[in-house]
């Protein structure tokens, strides 16, 4: 069994901006407690000594030069909001009442 | 049913170019097949008609002027809708992006508008492609057509279900973990998971950026050659794009010659977990190219069987990375929560509880908790070490072979339902596919024949940049393959609908 319980999901979905019931925190907490224990066999043979891939084709970083392109016009990027005034997007209060 | 919907791309080409057909006709009767069958096979999220016929008439218009056109001009292909598109709806499959209009195209867009090929429309997928039965779409499942109660495997169904059911000759796919090859499989079609940087990932809705790629979904081994050979090739917009030429795909698939290709039986990707009736084909196979000159040795590669586990680990861990963005400020859903305080952390939390299903927050809490302190190093950290160690399987692998093989697939299409509630039972269709996307090395399905009446796929790989190793086996194993069945598999499949 791997630690993953409904306290650790409740967690987990917090961090991940997830709001999540009761019903489907339980649910989740045995669903992924079976899907860690198939998946932590991984630890077998990740060995000191073996150096991590994060990206599967070595390559070096790329510049471009610094000039003027096109980007998208600011009607274009606005004209998915939600919602927008004054050319920009609106959100709720960021912060807490508090 | 007209009889141009059962044409290769590679044959509609040849006789646009000898102006026996107009590009017009053809776009028609793909649009008449998907207004036939689509009710039944649920491929498209979006038809295009409008756009295609207009692109279709230009094409026309053109080729009547004298125009040097490109070889695919005129010839219809649909696209996998987790590929952005200017001028129709792109959704990922998900509620999240419904509504959503893409300000800009991929570049593999631009690239098949500037070959002048009519767009049909856009393909339905699992949820921001994360699944391997296409059921994950937050718009109803596609459905095999060789049996509509039956998956076309995924993420790319929709692709794949189109061409099999001759609704367009030719698809755009994406492969994160098989998502091309496996839905290519279970419906006896062929697709092609580039080598990673081979293609463009610009405008490819990132799922797994390490992992994802962009790739052809077609009837013939020939034609996902000339639809690489378009959408191949470096790309500024894409930093992990590879400068290296494309390659010769189409003289490779054209050629299809196998004899002294060494070719390597993986091991590890047979035996237990594969049904007998994938088992019995793909040995078929391999007697096959034995016969044909090629030589077949066997390989191991001992820590595939890590893969899986590395790929459950690294995939989400990603994507939950990636989908950060989906927080309902600058575009999709917006949810505002019904009590409480309005603040944009809980409009966030309400916004993605109620935009994306079940797998896609799975994932997201599973690659939350595969990055969170304390497990980062055991998790995420052994992960990266195992695609080193798949990496060097490979590598040795391809030290006395040229190119790899296997099923690519551990069973036939199973029922709509099936593994819906089993997630590890799902992922277990990936087994075969993962480690290519894993070491980033190119490979292909091909159709193998039937088991049960059900389509089996053979995988070959090649090393990374060598894509037309697999042009070359594939199109070799689809010849002899063929001539055993007195034509195409997909000649075989059940008529749909009452049409055929």
């Amino acid at each position: 069994m791997s630690e993953i319980n409904r306290a650790a999901v409740a967690h987990l979905a917090r961090l991940a901006h997830i709001e999540m019931t009761a019903e489907e925190l339980d649910k989740m907490a045995g669903e992924l407690d079976v899907i860690v224990d198939s998946i932590k066999s991984v630890q077998e043979v990740a060995r000191p000594e073996v150096p991590a891939t994060s990206h599967p084709i070595p390559l070096t970083n790329v510049f471009r030069e610094d000039v003027v392109g096109e980007t998208l016009s600011q009607e274009l990027a606005l004209a998915n909001a939600p919602d927008a005034a004054d050319g920009r997007f609106k959100v709720p209060a960021i912060l807490d009442e508090e | 049913m007209s009889e141009l919907i059962t044409h290769s791309a590679a044959k509609l080409a040849e006789l646009l170019a000898a102006s026996e057909v107009s590009s017009t006709e053809v776009t028609q009767a793909h649009l008449d097949r998907i207004a036939a069958v689509d009710g039944d096979v649920n491929a498209f999220l979006h038809v295009n008609t409008d756009e295609a016929l207009a692109v279709a008439a230009d094409v026309d218009k053109a080729r009547a002027a004298g125009e040097e056109l490109h070889a695919l001009a005129g010839v219809p292909i649909a696209i996998k809708d987790l590929i952005v598109t200017v001028g129709q709806p792109t959704t990922a499959g998900s509620k999240m992006l419904e509504g959503w209009m893409s300000p800009y195209d991929a570049t593999v867009i631009k690239k098949i508008r500037a070959a002048r090929m009519p767009m049909l429309g856009k393909t339905n997928l699992d949820e921001f492609a994360m699944g391997s039965s296409t059921e994950h779409s937050a718009f109803g499942p596609t459905r095999n057509p060789w049996d509509l109660e039956r998956i076309p495997g995924g993420s790319g169904g929709g692709s794949a279900a189109a061409v099999s059911a001759f609704e367009a000759p030719l698809a755009l796919g994406t492969d994160t973990g098989g998502s091309i090859r496996q839905p290519a499989a279970v419906t006896g079609s062929v697709g092609v998971k580039p080598t990673y940087g081979g293609v463009s990932r610009y405008g490819a809705i990132a799922m797994a950026s390490s992992l994802d790629q962009i790739g052809p979904v077609t009837r013939t081994v020939l034609d996902a050659a000339l639809l690489h050979e378009v959408i191949g090739g470096h790309d500024p917009a894409d930093s992990t794009s590879l400068t290296d030429p494309v390659g010769a795909l189409v003289e490779a698939a054209r050629s299809g010659d196998v004899r002294g290709m060494r070719i390597g039986v993986i091991k590890e990707l047979q035996g237990e977990g594969y049904s007998a009736g994938v088992q019995a084909r793909f040995d078929e196979a391999l007697e096959l190219l034995r016969g044909a000159g090629a030589d077949v040795v066997e390989v191991s590669c001992p820590n595939f069987k890590y893969a899986l586990g590395a790929y459950y680990l690294v995939m989400p861990s990603e994507a939950s990375s990636n989908l950060a963005k989906y927080d309902g400020v600058r575009y999709g859903h917006r949810v505002l929560p019904e009590d409480g305080s309005l603040t944009i952390e809980r409009v966030m939390g309400a916004t993605r509880a109620a935009g994306f299903g079940d797998e896609v927050k799975r994932r997201i809490i599973l690659g939350t908790y595969a990055l969170s302190a304390g497990y980062y190093d055991a998790y995420y950290g052994s992960a990266q070490k195992v695609r080193t160690l798949v990496q060097r399987d490979f590598a040795a692998a391809f030290e006395t072979a040229d190119v790899l093989i296997s099923p690519t697939a551990p069973t036939t299409a199973f029922k709509l339902g099936e593994k819906l509630d089993d997630p590890m039972a799902m992922y277990l269709n990936d087994v075969a596919t993962i480690p290519a996307n894993l070491a980033g090395v190119p490979g292909i399905s091909v159709p193998g024949g039937l088991a049960d009446g059900l389509p089996v796929g053979i995988q070959f790989l090649a090393p990374a940049r060598e894509d037309a190793r697999l042009y070359r086996a594939g199109a070799g194993l689809e010849n002899l393959l063929e001539a055993t069945w007195g034509g195409p598999l997909l000649a075989q499949a059940p008529a749909l609908g009452g049409v055929k």
